[in-house]
């Protein structure tokens, strides 16, 4: 029998069920400027920033021979210069604005010319939007000079590293935060496992086989030549990551708060699992290891800062310390690459384990999906599927643009000059 | 002339320092230098990468002095930097064909 009340409460309660479910839709429509999200996110952005320059500037500077430290930094800095530019001119439109499953293509972001002082993106100017994204499209690439350390030649990193964030990064930024057919599918990568570290990761693998070994690797002395540097890149890595995975949540709110929280928990338990795993095989606990450690942590903990909690974070952390000190100090050696910084053993390795734990530990009442531990089985495999889509990806382009820059200006500087040291042959400058 | 030339601890420089002042030399050069003789290097890992460090940080301690008091200051150099342990280093002396000092132009034991 019909009845008006009945229809009424029917009528609330699905509208009540709807805002619950979609309460982005119901935002938009009144999407204002809230200062506090806006606030955090401008912060985000510096701490970003800064775990490039100087962050990996330093990380990475402290790990090379002497003879190499400038042209180290130099690499970060340029990157950071260069990618500024090809993120604002096309890498967002092809990352961020409407277009395929595949790629953007809306024109109207070219340049940002789309943006105002008061152009809005959720409850953020737009503005704050397009460079806390750029400082991720910045990092990315500075990540993979390290797997090229030492022997890259300046004018083909240019190169390479303004193709690549072109068709490498900003589409599968697409695929995966853009609207793009890995978000359809439901992988879940909060703040760039996929993106930023196995992209990274994968780019630096596939170029320092290319690229080959340096020369006199497995003989001659190529210890760090000031590790005091890579602490402090280390600890700018580390607390600029509470903007990277925080400030993923794009609000000064709870979700930001929980990312902020598992981040730490996470690369204390890594930095511990690295530093004791090496102490019983090794004999002594290193301080180069007890900070790759923590970054080993920060990079997993990457993709499930915003889906997981404090005990899945501990769990993935003490997986990624483990794991990655296996990566860097055995499978490296066993299978011969030069992985000069370890960026596929600790960004790319650690990258998979993130992503794949995210499928395990994320709970529903945090980020939105439960994992395998809630039931959720399905979840692992989705998180597969995108692992293995940005590998291929990445690694075919990542080949194809080395190689063709290899044919034509070539990728290595020759082995004199290699041995002179890149500081002074490629910029006419040393350290004393 | 004598040139002395001490290859010597690191530690060690002080004492020899106060030791040559007591025979009476009034310069020397100092500057650090890598070696080793029968002392064995360590071994370092960096991410699973062993490195063996032959060479041991040292201190070489030049100076030149007049033939009557040669024999007196390498004893006071022995004297001052043996430890009793490998790697204490060596004493060399040659001879100095000649000498110059360059504010005023002395020349040979003038020089010293």
């Amino acid at each position: 029998m019909f009845s008006p009340k009945r229809l009424f409460a029917r009528l609330i309660g699905v509208m009540i069920g709807v805002m619950a479910l979609a309460p982005d839709a119901f935002a938009q429509a009144a999407a204002k400027l809230d200062t506090g999200d806006t606030a955090w996110m401008l912060t985000s952005t510096a701490l970003v920033l800064l775990m490039t320059i100087p962050g990996i500037a330093l990380f990475y500077g402290g790990m090379v021979r002497k003879k190499n430290v400038l042209a180290t930094v130099m690499q970060s800095f340029a990157i950071t210069c260069l990618i500024s530019i090809v993120w604002m001119v096309v890498g967002y439109s092809i990352a961020f604005g409407d277009g395929n499953a595949y790629f953007g293509t809306d024109i109207s972001k070219l340049m940002l010319n789309h943006m105002g002082s008061d152009t809005l993106n959720g409850t953020i100017p737009e503005s704050v939007f397009v460079i806390f994204q750029m400082t991720f499209a910045i990092i990315t690439p500075a990540l993979i000079a390290g797997s090229y350390a030492d022997r890259i030649k300046f004018s083909s990193l240019l190169w390479f590293v303004g193709l690549w964030s072109i068709v490498v990064y900003a589409p599968i930024t697409h695929w995966v935060w853009g609207g793009g057919f890995l978000s359809e599918w439901g992988v879940l990568d909060f703040a760039g496992g996929t993106v930023v570290h196995i992209n990274a990761g994968i780019a630096g693998l596939v170029g320092a086989i290319m690229l080959g070994k340096r020369t006199g690797y497995g003989t001659e002395n190529m210890a760090p030549h000031n590790l005091t540097l890579s602490v402090i890149g280390a600890a700018l890595l580390w607390v600029g990551w509470f903007g990277f995975n925080a400030g993923s949540a794009v609000g000064a709110n709870g979700s930001a708060g929980m990312a902020m929280a598992v981040t730490q928990i996470a690369t204390a338990a890594a930095a511990l699992a690295w530093m004791f795993t090496e102490w019983v095989l090794r004999g002594k606990p290193s301080v180069l290891g007890i900070i790759s450690g923590a970054i080993a942590g920060l990079v997993a903990i990457t993709p499930a800062s915003g889906y997981v909690g404090p005990t899945g974070a501990l769990i993935i952390g003490t997986a990624a310390g483990i794991v990655c000190y296996w990566a860097a100090a055995s499978l490296k050696h066993k299978l011969g690459y030069d992985d000069s910084l370890d960026c596929f053993g600790i960004h790319g390795i650690g990258g998979i384990v993130g992503a794949l734990l995210t499928g395990v530990f994320a709970v529903k009442a945090i980020g939105g999906t439960a994992g395998v531990l809630e039931g959720n089985v399905g979840q692992l495999w989705i998180q597969v599927k995108g692992i293995a889509f940005t590998i291929a990806w990445c690694g075919i382009a990542t080949a194809v643009i080395l190689k063709a820059i290899d044919l034509t200006i070539g990728l290595r500087v020759n082995d004199e000059d290699e041995r002179q040291g890149l500081d002074q042959v490629l910029h006419g400058e040393s350290v004393q | 002339m004598k040139m002395i030339m001490a290859i010597i601890k690191p530690f060690m420089l002080d004492p020899v320092r106060d030791a040559l002042a007591e025979v009476g030399v009034q310069g020397m050069t100092v500057s650090e230098v890598k070696g080793f003789g029968r002392q064995k290097g360590h071994t370092e890992i960096y991410r699973g990468a062993e490195y063996t460090i032959d060479f041991l940080p040292k201190v070489k301690v030049e100076t030149a002095v007049s033939d009557d008091i040669a024999d007196r200051v390498v004893e006071a150099i022995q004297k001052a930097a043996c430890t009793d342990k490998i790697g204490d280093g060596k004493i060399f002396v040659s001879e100095i064909l000649s000498a110059v000092r360059i504010r005023t132009g002395e020349t040979d034991a003038d020089a010293l």
